[in-house]
């Protein structure tokens, strides 16, 4: 059953830069007033995770020291993602005016943007930009300056602590948490680190107020988000639209009408079939996504789909824990194994138990995340897993 | 051309000798040579004043710090769900008869090297490939055929 229409919003690519004049009113106003709207608004992370955005900015703010950054990870890497891309290449002055409020908000002179190498085409336009960023905020008397960090084709960088290990030169391996980035992040100074859209959000939410911002989403899933939607659609692209819709409605919309399942939230996310689309709700009360909707129809195998997955994780893993290395290299094994007969249907089994240890001892998001689309894909397609 | 000490010494006084600067400086050998030698290991090593483990410790995790030797041209396709759902395969074989290498392989005149690579944030365009740091969408095997001819002929601007 269809419910209401979805809701189309179009707030992140619509409007022009912010002007010079509105930008200083922005910075000029009492952190303390802008970090109360940002906690109003309920905005949380649009990278996936979703930890609200204001807390990460309070605890820097509070965190000791005068070396403090704002990092804007740019690293989108999650299979189905393509948002952060658009709005760097569209409307990349909001993503920077973004980091100038949170530096405002934290008290940060430096910051960076880690861009992913895939992204480098990008590169020439955001500098330029930048130079027009730095002298609107020189002419406005606000001492911060951003750079631009470029990655080197590592999914894993996407988690922050392995960023701020890229950027110092090493090898991109997680750190344990805690101490948090809002501690101890790049260099060990206390440090935000925002996904894109998030620091766009967070800009939207000082400009049309949280009162605004709230009334778009739900009350656990407030605001608007991109969603890169792909896959077997009549209509791929990115499309911002209302948190807290129905699976269902998505469907409706985007779907080719022979709708087998929709993967929500990249390899890492969940694969969530058709009988589950009513009463599915994307969002932090439900399955959340950084934005990736891949939309497989029924002439789609979702052995080859895990399988893909799982060659992209065990390509991905930074090795450092044992669990996440072998477990992915492991996994990729056994679905061969058991599509070629060699192991019993019941292996599927232990490979389930396998991914609830990977999701208990590895250390960073990426191996505590396969178990995701790997036991929403094993427990509702495992008749294609086996013949 | 520039020796590699001179290459790395000219990109240690653009980006510094410090930890940050490593990243940078590897990026801009592969810029210059597609790919890092043990000598340029040794000579980034020197300037930085880090040991050499070190600075193969980072150029072996990145997968766009190549330490072997590449092609000019350096081709990574997607291999990701939805470009391999719109057809990357024909892609991989088109590119594959047309240059006569293999995956990983590079052409004889070391003008291509051909490789796969996850997600590249097209995946509403795909098939997607990157040629160096240039994106190439909606990939056909008509399409992939022109764009490699005009390689062939030198006749893209770099």
């Amino acid at each position: 059953m269809a419910g209401k229409k979805l809701k189309k919003v179009d707030l992140i690519f619509n409007q022009e830069c912010l002007t010079k004049e509105y930008l200083k009113r922005t910075l000029d106003r009492d952190a303390d007033e802008l970090l109360a709207e940002l906690i109003d608004s309920g905005l949380r992370g649009r990278g996936g995770a979703g930890f609200p955005t204001a807390m990460k900015w309070k605890m820097a703010r509070q965190a000791a020291g005068d070396e403090k950054y704002v990092i804007c990870n740019a690293d989108e890497g999650e299979p189905g993602t393509f948002k952060d891309r658009e709005i760097l290449e569209k409307v990349a002055c909001k993503v920077f005016d973004g980091m100038a409020l949170c530096a405002r908000v934290i008290g940060a002179k430096k910051g960076f943007v880690y861009l992913r190498g895939e992204y480098k085409f990008l590169l020439e336009q955001l500098e330029k930009d930048l130079d027009i960023f730095h002298k609107n905020l020189r002419d406005i008397g606000f001492n911060f300056h951003v750079g631009i960090f470029l990655g080197s084709g590592a999914y894993i960088c996407g988690e922050e602590t392995a960023l701020f290990e890229s950027m110092e030169g090493k090898r991109g391996e997680p750190r344990n948490k805690p101490p948090y980035p809002t501690l101890l992040g790049y260099r060990n100074k206390p440090t935000v680190i925002n996904n894109v859209e998030t620091l766009v959000s967070a800009l939207m939410v000082t400009q049309i107020g949280a009162a605004e911002f709230k009334k778009l989403g739900t009350a656990d899933s407030s605001g608007s988000k991109l969603f890169s939607v792909s896959g077997d659609t009549p209509r791929p692209g990115i499309y911002e639209l209302e948190l807290g819709m129905k699976l269902s409605q998505f469907v409706e919309e985007f779907g080719d009408g022979d709708t087998k399942a929709v993967q929500v939230g990249g390899a890492a996310g969940f694969c969530v079939p058709r009988k589950r689309f009513d009463e599915t709700v994307i969002g932090f009360e439900g399955v959340p996504t950084g934005g990736s909707m891949m939309i497989f129809n029924s002439s789609r195998s979702m052995f080859n789909v895990i399988k893909n997955y799982l060659d992209f994780f065990s390509e991905e893993s930074c090795g450092q824990c044992t669990p996440c290395r072998v477990g992915c290299q492991q996994l990729l094994l056994g679905i061969d194994a058991v599509k070629r007969g060699e192991k019993d249907p019941a292996y599927i089994d232990s490979m389930l138990k396998l991914t609830q240890t990977m999701k208990m001892t590895s250390k960073c998001g990426l191996g505590q995340s396969v178990a995701n689309s790997f036991a929403s894909i094993a427990q509702n397609f495992r008749e294609e897993m086996i013949y | 051309m520039e020796n590699i000490k001179e290459i790395v010494d000219n990109l240690s006084e653009k980006h510094g000798q410090s930890p940050e600067s490593l990243l940078p400086i590897l990026q801009g050998i592969v810029n210059k040579r597609h790919y890092i030698s043990e000598d340029a290991i040794r000579e980034v090593a020197r300037v930085l004043n880090i040991s050499t483990a070190k600075v193969f410790g980072t150029a072996s995790f990145y997968s766009f710090l190549d330490i072997k030797p590449r092609g000019k041209y350096v081709i990574r396709l997607c291999k990701t769900i939805t470009c391999n759902m719109h057809g990357s395969h024909m892609i991989r074989s088109t590119i594959e008869n047309m240059l006569k290498i293999k995956l990983g392989d590079t052409t004889l005149n070391k003008k291509f090297t051909l490789l796969e690579t996850n997600c590249l944030g097209w995946c509403h365009k795909g098939p997607a490939m990157l040629v160096n740091d240039k994106s190439y969408t909606e990939l056909t095997p008509e399409k992939i055929r022109a764009i490699l001819t005009a390689y062939l002929n030198d006749e893209i601007e770099e």
